[in-house]
């Protein structure tokens, strides 16, 4: 058993699910609007903001942000301990990386509720 | 007459290691690599290399044969050679002794970590602990492996973190014994796995399956892993 303790989820197989599950809800977010773009190619700021304004969209969209957010963080994560050899370089890196998905994410939700 | 590049390093004399090329007379007969490496040996009484059965079975001549991981021994010249050049170097990842001849101390010391022997806690029978033919049937496909580190020094996950990552070879034995229904430390076996690193570094990009000269498939014994801690995780 190898320890690690800025893995996100501390467990291979914790990570691996997310990784895989967090990657299906992004690529059907990411078929979905390029879908939805295409059939509306007139699309106006009215029909845009009514588009997010729905319960079930927003849902979807904060599903889609924290998936974006997680599945970042694991594979900048395993990105790192591949590449980055030296300790100090590696630590600074993840939690450049963490620091970023965490800002990214309180920052989607914000402009998706619109707080 | 073909021509042979090889590896050479002698740490006492070389600053670094070079490539040295060798003209070989063939005889225009189809022969293995080893075969060709022992006509070498004749020329270049310096030339270091393993090797024992020469039939595939002890695992002592993986190298990298025309950029592939490969046994010499049950290579013949005619599956690798192009453009009559041969170019042969140590299997990769691992450090270099001589020549051809690696330290396989990192290989080995993942082998042990996933204890390959059975464990079994109940007392033992009179005879031997029976199997059914289909118990029996499970281990095919897993108990072949020579370890002779072909796959694992093909794995990038291997070549970036060979202290952590088991590899392809100790996941194929790892699954072997957690295959076997003789073994009762199941529990024990995966509970040993479940970090980001011994089974998960895994990619699945396949080289193991690719390169391995027994036709062995890491890759799926590595999925059954991942089924079983799924399995008993959920």
């Amino acid at each position: 058993m190898v320890t690690t303790v800025t893995s996100y989820g501390r467990s291979g197989l914790s990570d691996w699910l997310v990784q895989r599950v967090s990657a299906v809800i992004l690529a059907v977010y990411s078929i979905f609007m390029v879908l939805y773009l295409l059939l509306n190619p007139q699309i106006d700021f009215v029909q845009w903001s009514a588009l997010f304004s729905g319960t079930g969209m927003r849902i979807f969209s904060l599903m889609a942000l924290l998936s974006l957010g997680a599945h970042c963080w694991i594979g900048l994560w395993s990105v790192s301990t591949d590449y980055l050899k030296h300790f100090a370089v590696r630590f600074v890196f993840q939690m450049v990386v963490g620091l970023l998905m965490f800002i990214y994410t309180i920052w989607g939700v914000q402009l998706l509720w619109g707080l | 007459m073909l021509t042979v590049s090889i590896y050479r390093y002698h740490p006492e004399l070389d600053e670094k290691p070079y490539m040295q090329d060798f003209q070989v007379d063939t005889g225009g007969k189809d022969i293995m690599v080893l075969d060709v490496l022992n006509l070498l040996k004749i020329q270049d009484r310096s030339l270091a290399y393993r090797r024992s059965c020469r039939e595939g079975v002890c695992g002592s001549d993986g190298m990298n044969i025309n950029g592939t991981n490969g046994l010499a021994c049950i290579t013949p010249l005619s599956s690798v050679v192009k453009n009559n050049k041969l170019v042969l170097r140590p299997l990769p990842a691992l450090p270099v002794i001589r020549d051809l001849v690696i330290d396989m101390d990192q290989f080995y010391k993942q082998y042990e970590k996933i204890k390959p022997f059975l464990l079994n806690d109940t007392p033992a029978p009179g005879i031997e602990r029976l199997q059914s033919p289909e118990e029996r049937e499970k281990l095919d496909g897993l108990y072949e492996c020579i370890l002779c580190a072909c796959c694992s020094t093909a794995c990038p996950s291997f070549w970036w973190n060979p202290d952590r990552f088991i590899g392809p070879a100790g996941l194929l034995q790892a699954y072997r014994f957690l295959a076997d229904s003789r073994d009762t430390a199941t529990e024990e076996r995966l509970a040993g796995l479940d970090d980001p690193f011994s089974v998960f570094r895994c990619h699945g990009i396949m080289n193991c399956v690719t390169v391995c000269p027994k036709g062995l498939n890491p890759t799926k014994a590595i999925g059954h892993i991942r089924n079983m801690l799924m399995t008993r995780a959920t």
